[in-house]
């Protein structure tokens, strides 16, 4: 199939599966899945430029059906997200701008790099460590049981007495999230939060749902099935963002992020349902090889000069 | 043992429910490709070279229609083929 805004050839089914594949991905773990769309997209020939705005505008429609998803299981804080949104941009455009200077200074592709390896590598391995404890803790609590366990979205971690330190931290003004089951926090932390998340969206590209995710577990407190759906609705607010500047600019071929998505759509909603199969240790256990993969990418990247 | 079939039956009618959901889906994009997208082809690159403001806009406004009226496709799907459950 012939995509005249990027003048490129791209067989329809190949971004209907790589769509799918994505969709899952984002649907179970509340990423954008930009790992994997950009190498997918360059690897057909298209233009980095196109790759990375084309890849923003996909995650746009994927989270939406993501988002609708989870919302309908209960999933989402939309008071959560909607704050989140604010500090994401905020740090997206201090990130990008980091990159400029880093730019100027000459060794933009070392330095980024060599932080995005290290945090990639540092957030598996404490997830890694986390959720193990965690699940091995209940095990110990919950002997196995004839009668299957129902997974419920109520969350236990082995970090939440720094969390629940975190939440008792009285910086005004201060919020409570009803629909996460937060009482109580400040509101400088969730926007310090999402300011984090946007400024390594700005700092290393894609949305780094990888680092946002596991922050609203372990620093905000939040469900991890509240997590994944949150974050999912707030990569709706964000990535839109994205997509306009990088239209603006015209790096997006609308057409190619819509056929990726016919077969996201789908994927999503398995993503999303399959959720609710899993208790929040294991989603966060299943989580550990994403960031390893982004580790990989750019060990490869490195190593190789090919930007995938 | 008694208890183990229902659950095989129910994965079976899953599974099977999910693949004809798939097919009829494939049918249903594929029907969406040549249509819609051919139509529109033409449009965007016009906007995308001549008044790229309004692109980014249609981009924003396309990607999320496309996604809502997807999900709604799927979900009907979903509900139809299972007899009123969504999952």
């Amino acid at each position: 199939m012939f995509f005249p805004i990027s003048n490129s050839h791209i067989s329809p089914v190949y971004l209907a599966v790589i769509g799918f594949f994505i969709g899952v991905l984002g649907g179970f773990f509340g990423v954008g899945g930009s790992f994997i769309a950009g190498p997918a997209l360059r690897a057909v020939g298209l233009d980095w430029n196109f790759a990375v705005g084309t890849d923003l505008a996909h995650i746009v429609g994927k989270s939406v059906v993501a988002a609708k998803r989870h919302r309908a299981l209960g999933n989402v804080d939309l008071k959560l997200g909607l704050i989140m949104a604010i500090g994401t941009m905020g740090g997206a455009e201090v990130g990008a701008q980091l990159i400029q200077m880093l730019k100027r200074a000459g060794n933009v592709n070392f330095v980024v790099s060599i932080v995005s390896i290290a945090i990639y590598v540092s957030i598996s391995s404490f997830m890694i460590w986390e959720a193990w404890r965690t699940l091995q803790y209940q095990k110990k609590r919950r002997p196995r049981a004839k009668v299957p366990v129902i997974v419920t979205k109520d969350d236990e971690s082995s970090f939440s007495h720094r969390t629940a330190a975190i939440q008792r931290l009285k910086l005004w003004p201060m919020i409570s999230l009803p629909a996460s089951g937060v009482k109580a926090i400040s509101l400088w932390i969730i926007i310090l939060v999402s300011f984090i998340g946007g400024l390594f969206s700005g700092f290393l590209g894609g949305g780094a749902g990888y680092i946002r995710m596991p922050m609203l577990v372990y620093v905000l407190g939040i469900p991890t099935h509240l997590a994944v759906g949150t974050d999912l609705f707030e990569i709706i607010i964000s990535a839109s963002y994205g997509t306009f500047s990088h239209a603006i600019k015209g790096n997006v071929d609308i057409l190619i992020a819509l056929v990726m998505n016919t077969g996201g759509a789908i994927g999503a909603q398995i993503g999303a349902i399959s959720t609710q199969y899993f208790t929040g240790p294991k989603i966060r256990l299943a989580f550990v090889p994403l960031p390893l993969i982004g580790a990989a990418i750019v060990i490869y990247t490195l190593m190789t000069g090919h930007k995938l | 043992m008694a208890a183990a079939s229902p659950t095989k039956k129910d994965r079976s009618s899953t599974l099977r429910a999910f693949l004809v959901e798939l097919a009829l889906y494939a049918v249903f994009v594929t029907g969406y490709f040549f249509l819609v997208l051919h139509f529109l082809s033409d449009w965007l690159q016009d906007l995308h070279l001549y008044h790229v403001k309004l692109y980014a806009l249609a981009a924003i406004l396309l990607i999320i229609g496309q996604a809502v009226l997807l999900e709604n496709v799927t979900t009907w799907l979903l509900r139809f083929l299972r007899g009123g459950r969504s999952e």
